[in-house]
């Protein structure tokens, strides 16, 4: 192979790692606009939350690293349960914006509280996979990256499973299609809203540590969550697959413009990029790639 | 505003329109006014003055927002970047050109307008949801083509100086000085917003808001109106953003991240969605809090924090009682503190022979 397709592969590589990584943060979104319809602003702080326990844990309680894995899924879980009964289901009914709003402040809240409990210094989150680079042929990838794209692949198939075979993922389904039809089905609408919150606290666990391990933990965490929204909306909003592809997209797009396009312009592409892709999307098909079209009827 | 008619006798629409509701409201404006211009700059130390210097900026942009979230429907999360257009368009002006303020505020504005009508632009195809994202991406690349574009942002540190406002050779240069020159502008925000909303263009923003598709059935041009809410809107941010740069005599990028712009959110949601009064209310309540917070902190706070820890606890404290607010106003009054004002209001109409 020539230098420059080494080069380009490599970034390609880099790239997708990192997308399925994005792609990990962006399910948890996905999950929650499915079946509630509700919009979270505040994905960045769950996972900044989850990781800011995890590091901690580890740091002050001295847990072993899959005990402290565990309390802190059985804590998200808690905390998306509690979240959706106090301040999701008064909001149940109002307009959109309203929803926005309070998740807007949801994050607010997480992001300024969370340095205040857990201490604002950034603390390291060491998993034990050493960080000898894993090489792929002219590529190389560190572990963390491997583990996380292995990780959102792993969940992404457990919840293609759960809403296709389960008897609770289609009763989920069903919720999201019509919640009126669903509850004259003997469906507890209000207990799969709470139980969505709750895989999303799941999902944003495992998105704090792989994140947290990759980046350090601290309050800047949150701002993953900001790569969340061209993800979605390029994949669809109710899209689980399309929350993959669209992260994969995202990601290799992001490598791609820091590795050709950060030496003309001084750097930075990689924050940039995303972001103008999103813009274009919503302008040409809001809906994105594999979204639900809405039709409004007055 | 503090008065009430005993019954609703108007019978004709431009009664129900008027500015004034009673003739006794022109009293109460001119003891406003009398309070306002003579009594508070003349009796109140300079270090309150500057409190209140910030919450007549705060006020022209908290109307601005209002008018696009609260009366025409379309949120907005970029509302801060709109600000730092503002903000560097008049700095560069300023410094480069070395005009005075009643040109480079305008030219603020209007800049301001133009990059809001871009941003806007979606709206014509996307809403709710999908329109918050799109500021949201319009707020984060117009943050970073600030950052890295040295022609805008005047170098390194992203900042310029900017001389304090002069006016006939008088300089505003204390806080007495600017405390007039501020609240200039935010009474003309205040009456212009009044008779925006009460004219032909008000009424068709809150059409849009209601039901847009129903809106356009009946013959308003949405797209329009859309564009121009978000023009108006970027034009009180863009001239916000002038006013602070002033008022700090620098224009900083770090001034207006998103940050602020969920400020400004939280202001208008706490005072009152749809309501001129309330932008006023929830621009005191926001810009005082942090203050009480502060001084609350510096006085309690130091038993449980050192002097090093409290900077980062107050300003996490400041950011998670903000979103605290939201919350409960958004779940337990969503019309905010000017409902809570009527509803006040509204006890005393008939007190005390209440039945």
């Amino acid at each position: 192979m020539s230098e420059d397709l080494e080069f380009a592969f490599s970034l390609l590589l880099n790239g997708a790692s990192i997308g399925l990584m994005y792609a990990l943060i962006a399910l948890g979104f996905v999950l929650v606009y499915k079946a509630t319809d509700a919009i979270n602003f505040a994905q960045g702080e769950f996972v900044m939350l989850a990781g800011l326990i995890v590091a901690m844990l580890l740091s002050f309680v001295g847990m072993p690293l899959i005990v402290a894995v565990v309390v802190t899924l059985a804590v998200m879980v808690g905390f998306g349960f509690g979240l959706e009964r106090v301040v999701l289901r008064p909001l149940l009914g109002r307009p959109v914006v309203a929803v926005i709003m309070a998740t807007i402040g949801l994050a607010a809240i997480l992001r300024g509280v969370g340095p205040v409990v857990f201490g604002s210094e950034t603390r390291a989150l060491t998993l034990p996979i050493g960080d000898e680079p894993i090489v792929l042929g002219p590529a190389s990838l560190p572990p963390i990256q491997v583990v996380g794209a292995v990780v959102a692949i792993t969940l992404f198939l457990a919840f293609s499973w759960f809403f296709k075979k389960s008897r609770m993922g289609v009763a989920m389904r069903a919720v999201a299609d019509n919640q009126q039809v669903a509850q004259a089905m003997g469906i507890n609408v209000e207990r799969y809203f709470a139980l969505a919150w709750a895989m999303a606290g799941v999902v944003s666990a495992l998105g704090g540590i792989v994140w947290g391990s990759m980046l350090g933990v601290d309050v800047h965490l949150a701002l993953v969550g900001l790569k969340v929204f061209p993800v979605v909306i390029l994949g669809g909003l109710d899209s689980i697959g399309g929350a993959l592809v669209g992260g994969l997209i995202i990601g290799i797009v992001e490598s791609l413009a820091a590795g050709y396009l950060d030496p003309y312009v001084g750097g930075g592409t990689k924050d940039f990029a995303p972001y103008v892709l999103m813009i274009l999307v919503l302008m040409i098909r809001p809906y994105g790639i594999f979204g639900k079209r809405k039709i409004e009827r007055v | 505003m503090f008065h009430r008619e005993s019954g609703i006798f108007k019978t004709t629409y431009s009664a129900d329109m008027a500015l004034y509701p009673l003739p006794i409201a022109k009293w109460t404006v001119a003891i406003l006014a009398l309070i306002f211009v003579v009594i508070v700059p003349l009796t109140v130390h300079e270090y309150y003055l500057s409190i209140l210097n910030l919450i007549f900026i705060a006020v022209v942009g908290a109307l601005g927002l209002n008018i696009l979230v609260g009366y025409t429907g379309q949120i907005s999360i970029g509302h801060a970047a709109f600000m730092s257009v503002g903000a560097y368009t008049a700095a560069n002006l300023a410094v480069r050109l070395d005009l005075p303020f009643w040109i480079t505020l305008p030219a603020g504005g209007l800049m301001a307008a133009a990059i809001g009508v871009v941003v806007g632009m979606p709206s014509l195809r996307i809403k709710g949801l999908y329109l918050a994202i799109a500021t949201l991406a319009g707020q984060l690349i117009i943050e970073w083509t600030i950052n890295h574009v040295p022609a805008i942002s005047g170098g390194a540190q992203a900042s310029i100086q900017v001389e304090r406002p002069s006016l006939f050779g008088v300089s505003f240069n204390t806080q007495g000085h600017l405390y007039f020159f501020l609240l200039f502008f935010a009474v003309l925000a205040i009456v212009a917003t009044l008779n925006l909303v009460r004219s032909r263009i008000g009424r068709a923003f809150v059409a849009v808001r209601d039901q847009d598709i129903a809106a356009e059935i009946i013959g308003i041009d949405i797209y329009r109106y859309k564009l121009l809410a978000f023009a108006i809107s970027s034009f009180y941010a863009g001239v916000c953003g002038v006013l602070y740069t002033y008022y700090f005599g620098i224009a900083n990028y770090e001034q207006f991240q998103l940050i602020v712009s969920i400020d400004y959110l939280a202001m208008i949601i706490i005072g009152g969605l749809g309501s001129v009064l309330g932008s006023i209310l929830g621009a005191v309540f926001v810009t005082l809090l942090p203050i009480v917070i502060r001084i609350l902190m510096e006085n309690v706070g130091s038993l449980f924090f050192t002097t090093a820890e409290m900077a980062n606890v107050i300003s996490g404290l400041r950011l998670g009682v903000f979103g605290g607010l939201i919350i409960f106003f958004l779940i337990v009054e969503p019309e905010g503190l000017n409902r809570l004002w009527r509803n006040i209001r509204s006890y005393f109409r008939v007190w005390p022979f209440s039945y």
